[in-house]
C-alpha cells in the first residue's frame, strides 16, 4: 500500500528553490571567468522572488506547504516541506545573499576580456552554493537529505575562509574544517541510529514513532553535539573568530549572519519536529547553560580584541549563547512555549542582519583605513559617518535597545523567562546586553573622538548603502507586526500529542 | 559446525587491530599502509554482511582512492616539512580525544546490541512500490540511489565539484588555470609504467562493466566510476599521463555531466511522469541508465582531480 502523494499547492515552487542555485554552480563551473559572476549576481531576483512566492504561499494557505520528490510519499521518498519559520528563513537568506554578492562586485568583479581569477571563481560559485544548502535546510523534511545540505554548507563555506591564501586563513580554514567535519560525521551517527530503530528519516513520521528510549537519546546527543560544533557553541567556539574575521568582508557577513544559523536551523528541527515527544527539560538545560557561558565568555573576548573584525566575531559566539537560549524558554507545549519560540526566531533574523551589516561595514573601514585596528580609529566617524552609522546601528541591535529587532528578542526573552519562572534565564539576557554596549562603545567613542586621518580611498557609496540597508532591516524587525510572528507558529508542532 | 563463525571473529579482530595500528603507528607512511590494508578488511566485512555494494565501495574509495590521496599528500608534506611543524598536542588534549572516542565507542556498541532485531526496513514498500518509478531495476541499491533517493544523490554530485573546486582553490593565484603537479617521478623503465601499462585497459573495462550491471546486479556508477578513476591514477603516477589543465573546458565539462545531466532529467520529470525526479515507467530503465553513464564519467574524473591536487603551474 503506497500512502497518498501528500504534495500541496505550491509544494513545486520548494523544488525550483532547491534547483535554481544548483544550475547556477554548474553554469558558473563550466562557463568560468566573467561570466561566473553574471549568473551568480543574475540569478539572485530569481531566487529572491522564488523565497517571496514560498512565504506568500505558506502565509496564504495558513498550513506548511509539502512536495513529495517523485511522486513517492515518506518513508520511501523524499519530502520537502516549508512551514512559516522555513518561509521566513529563505526570504532573510535571499536577501543577505544578494547584498553580499553585489557588495562583492568590487573586490571579486573579472574585468572584461580578462583571465579568470582563482578568487573570483571560487566566491561567486560557493556563494550561489550556500543558497542552495540553507534552502534545503529550511526546507529539507528528511534527515539524510539535511546531511547532504549540511555537506554542501561546509564544502561551500571553508573555501570561503581561505579565499585571499595568507597562511593565517589558511590554518583558520583548515581548523574549521576539522570542527565541521567532526561535526558531520556525529550527525551522521545519530541519523543511522534514528534509521536502524525506527527504519524512517522523514521528521513527522519520526516525531509520531520516537519513545524516549537509550537509542533516541543516544542518537539525539550525537546529532546535537555535531550540530553545536557546527554553530560554535562554548565550548566548541574556538574556529570560529580566526574563520570569520580572516574570510573577505562579504563571505564573513554571510559565513557570521546565515551559515551558523543552518546548523543551528538543524537543531531547532532535531528538538522541536523530530523530538517534541520527548520530555527534553534537562537538555534545554544544559543548552540554555552553555548558551549562559557563551554570551559572557564572548562578549567578555570581544570586549578585549584590539582588531574590528576580531570584535564582531567574538561577538557572533555571545550572540550565538542568545540563540540556544530557545531551548530553555520554548521546550514544551506551555502557554509561554510560543513566546519563547518567536523569541528564537526573532534571534537569528535580528542577528543575521545586523552582523551582515556590521561586517559589510568593518570591510568598508578596512579598505578605507588600510587597517582595522580600533586603537587608530580616532577621527574615522568624520571621514566616513555613513559606515560608522551603519556599525551604530547595528550594534544596537546587537545590545537590545529599543526600536529593533534584537530589543524584541530580548524583551520576548525576558516575558518567557518570567512567565516559566525560570529567572535564572533574565541574567544572561541582562548581562550580555550590557557587555554588548560595552564592545559597541568600544568602536565607536575613539572614531567619534577628534582626530586626524588619511583614508587611503573613500568607500562607494553603493557598497556602503548595501551594509546601512541591512542594518535597517534589522531595526525595522522591531516593528514586525503580530501577522508576523502568527506566520512563525504555522507548522510548529505545539505539544507532545497534538503532532500535525 | 561451520567454520565461518571463527573466521568472522578472526576477521573482526584483526580490523580492530589493524585501526590501532593504524593510529599508533609513528612513520606517517606505515600509518597509510595500515589504513589501506584495513579498508580491504573492512570491504569483506561488508561481504559477510551481504552488502556487496557497500564493499565494492569500500574497496574502491575507502581504500583505493583514499589511500593514493593520503599517500600523495604525505609525499608533499614530506617535501614542505623543514622545520614548519607546529607544537604537537599535549597530553591532556590527547587523553581527552581518546576518552571521548571510546566513551562515544563504548555507547554505540551497547545501543548496537538494544537496537529492534528484525531491524526496521522499508525493503518491503520498496518490492511492493515496484509498479512506481523505480521499476526495471534489479538492484534495489541502484533504485535507492537513483531512483528513490535520486535528489540525495543529485545533490550529492554538486558536493562533488564543489570539492573539486575547494581543492583548487588553495593554490597559488598566479598558478590559476594551470595543470596540477604531477603524481609522481619520471622513470620510463619503472615498474609502475609496466603495471599502469598492463592494469589499466583491463581495470577500465571492468569499470565500464560494473557499472554496466548496476541495474541488475552489484555496481553502479559510484563503484564503477571509482574504478575507472583509480585506472586514470595509475596511468598518471606511472606519468604515461598527466594531470590535466584545471581551465580544460572538456575537464570542466566532465566534471558537471553527472549532475547536469540528473538535473535536467530531474526537472524534465513533471512533463514526463507527473512529478520532479519521477521517471516514467516504460523507460525508467535507459533513462537511469543515461543518467548513470554520466555521472559515471563525473565520477572518473573528480576523484583523480581531488588526488593531483590545486594547479601548481611547474613541471616537477
Amino acid at each position: 500500500m503506497m500512502p497518498p502523494d501528500p504534495t500541496t499547492p505550491g509544494g513545486a515552487l520548494l523544488v525550483l528553490a532547491i534547483l535554481l542555485p544548483c544550475a547556477g554552480i554548474i553554469l558558473s563551473f563550466v562557463l568560468g571567468g566573467r561570466n561566473a559572476e553574471r549568473v551568480a549576481l543574475g540569478l539572485t531576483p530569481f531566487g529572491f522572488a522564488l523565497a517571496c512566492a514560498i512565504a506568500f504561499h505558506v502565509a496564504s494557505a495558513g498550513k506548511p506547504i509539502v512536495y513529495a520528490l517523485g511522486g513517492l510519499a515518506p518513508p520511501l521518498g523524499i519530502a520537502l516541506r516549508a512551514d512559516g519559520v522555513s518561509a521566513v528563513m529563505l526570504v532573510a537568506a535571499a536577501v543577505i545573499l544578494t547584498a553580499a554578492g553585489f557588495y562583492a562586485r568590487a573586490k571579486f568583479a573579472t574585468p572584461e576580456g580578462g583571465p579568470e581569477s582563482r578568487s573570483a571563481l571560487t566566491f561567486w560559485i560557493m556563494l550561489q552554493a550556500i543558497w542552495a544548502a540553507l534552502t534545503i535546510i529550511f526546507v529539507g523534511g528528511d534527515l539524510f537529505n539535511l546531511y547532504v545540505a549540511l555537506e554542501l554548507l561546509t564544502f561551500a563555506a571553508v573555501p570561503l575562509v581561505c579565499i585571499d591564501g595568507r597562511p593565517e586563513t589558511l590554518a583558520a580554514a583548515l581548523r574549521y574544517l576539522l570542527f565541521a567535519l567532526f561535526g558531520s560525521i556525529s550527525y551522521l551517527l545519530g541519523v543511522a541510529l534514528f534509521y536502524g530503530a525506527y527504519g524512517t528519516l522523514d521528521i513527522p513520521l519520526l516525531a509520531q514513532r520516537v519513545q524516549s528510549t537509550p537509542i533516541v537519546w543516544l542518537a539525539a546527543a550525537l546529532m546535537t553535539g555535531g550540530l553545536l560544533a557546527k554553530t560554535a557553541l562554548f565550548p566548541l567556539h574556538l574556529w570560529l573568530p580566526p574563520a570569520h574575521a580572516n574570510a573577505p568582508a562579504a563571505a564573513s557577513a554571510v559565513l557570521s549572519g546565515l551559515v551558523v544559523k543552518g546548523s543551528f536551523f538543524l537543531t531547532l528541527r532535531l528538538w522541536f519536529y523530530v523530538l517534541p515527544a520527548l520530555s527534553a527539560a534537562g537538555a534545554a538545560n544544559i543548552l540554555g547553560a552553555l548558551a549562559l557561558a557563551a554570551i559572557i565568555t564572548g562578549s567578555v573576548l570581544a570586549l578585549r580584541q584590539a582588531r574590528l573584525k576580531l570584535l564582531i566575531a567574538y561577538s557572533t559566539v555571545a550572540q550565538i549563547g542568545y540563540l540556544f537560549l530557545v531551548f530553555p524558554l520554548a521546550t514544551g507545549a506551555h502557554v509561554w512555549s510560543g513566546i519563547g519560540w518567536s523569541a528564537g526566531v526573532m534571534q537569528i533574523l535580528a542577528h543575521a542582519f545586523a552582523k551582515a551589516a556590521m561586517f559589510l561595514s568593518a570591510g568598508l573601514l578596512a579598505e578605507a583605513l588600510g587597517h582595522d585596528q580600533i586603537a587608530r580609529f580616532a577621527g574615522a566617524a568624520r571621514a566616513l559617518p555613513m559606515t560608522f552609522l551603519t556599525l551604530g546601528l547595528g550594534g544596537l541591535s546587537l545590545m537590545g535597545l529599543p526600536p529593533s529587532g534584537g530589543f524584541s528578542a530580548k524583551w520576548l526573552m525576558l516575558q518567557a523567562s518570567v512567565a516559566s519562572g525560570q529567572w535564572v534565564w533574565t541574567l544572561p539576557v541582562l548581562a550580555g546586553g550590557l557587555l554588548a554596549a560595552g564592545y559597541v562603545y568600544r568602536i565607536l567613542t575613539p572614531a567619534l573622538s577628534e582626530g586626524d586621518i588619511m583614508l587611503k580611498a573613500p568607500p562607494k557609496r553603493s557598497r556602503e548603502a548595501i551594509a546601512l540597508g541591512l542594518a535597517l532591516i534589522a531595526l525595522a524587525l522591531g516593528f514586525a507586526p503580530q501577522g508576523f510572528f502568527d506566520l512563525l507558529e504555522i507548522g510548529r508542532p505545539l505539544a507532545a500529542g497534538t503532532l500535525q | 559446525m561451520s567454520v565461518l563463525p571463527f573466521l568472522d571473529v578472526a576477521l573482526a579482530l584483526l580490523v580492530v587491530g589493524l585501526a590501532v595500528w593504524t593510529i599508533a603507528a609513528r612513520d606517517l607512511f606505515a600509518s597509510v599502509v595500515g589504513y589501506v590494508a584495513y579498508g580491504l578488511l573492512l570491504a569483506l566485512v561488508w561481504v559477510r554482511l551481504y552488502a556487496p555494494d557497500v564493499a565494492l565501495t569500500e574497496a574502491a574509495v575507502g581504500s583505493g582512492v583514499t589511500g593514493v590521496l593520503l599517500i600523495t599528500a604525505g609525499k608533499r608534506l614530506g617535501a614542505a616539512r623543514a622545520g614548519e611543524a607546529g607544537p604537537s598536542p599535549g597530553l591532556a588534549l590527547k587523553l581527552f580525544a581518546g576518552a571521548l572516542a571510546l566513551l562515544v565507542a563504548g555507547a554505540l556498541v551497547a545501543i548496537i546490541l538494544i537496537l529492534p532485531d528484525p531491524a526496521p526496513s522499508l525493503a518491503p514498500q520498496a518490492a511492493a512500490a515496484a509498479d512506481g518509478p523505480g521499476a526495471g531495476l534489479g538492484n534495489p541499491i541502484t533504485a535507492v540511489l537513483i531512483s528513490y533517493r535520486s535528489f540525495d544523490t543529485m545533490l550529492e554530485k554538486v558536493v562533488l565539484i564543489l570539492a573539486v573546486l575547494g581543492v583548487w582553490s588553495v593554490g597559488a593565484d598566479k598558478a590559476w588555470g594551470a595543470a596540477p603537479a604531477p603524481l609522481g617521478r619520471r622513470n620510463p623503465y619503472g615498474a609502475t609504467v609496466f603495471l599502469a601499462q598492463m592494469l589499466a585497459p583491463v581495470g577500465a573495462v571492468i569499470g565500464v562493466h560494473i557499472f554496466w550491471v548496476g541495474a541488475d546486479a552489484p555496481g553502479g556508477a559510484f563503484q564503477g566510476g571509482a574504478l575507472l578513476a583509480a585506472m586514470w591514477m595509475i596511468a598518471m603516477m606511472a606519468r604515461i599521463t598527466e594531470p590535466p589543465r584545471v581551465d580544460a573546458r572538456w575537464l570542466r565539462l566532465a566534471l558537471v555531466a553527472g549532475p547536469a545531466v540528473f538535473l535536467i532529467a530531474g526537472l524534465a520529470g513533471p512533463l514526463m511522469a507527473g512529478s520532479f525526479f519521477a521517471f516514467p515507467h516504460a523507460f525508467a530503465k535507459p533513462i537511469i541508465l543515461f543518467i548513470e553513464a554520466f555521472m559515471l564519467l563525473s565520477i572518473a574524473v573528480a576523484l583523480p582531480a581531488l588526488v593531483a591536487g590545486p594547479p601548481n603551474g611547474r613541471s616537477e
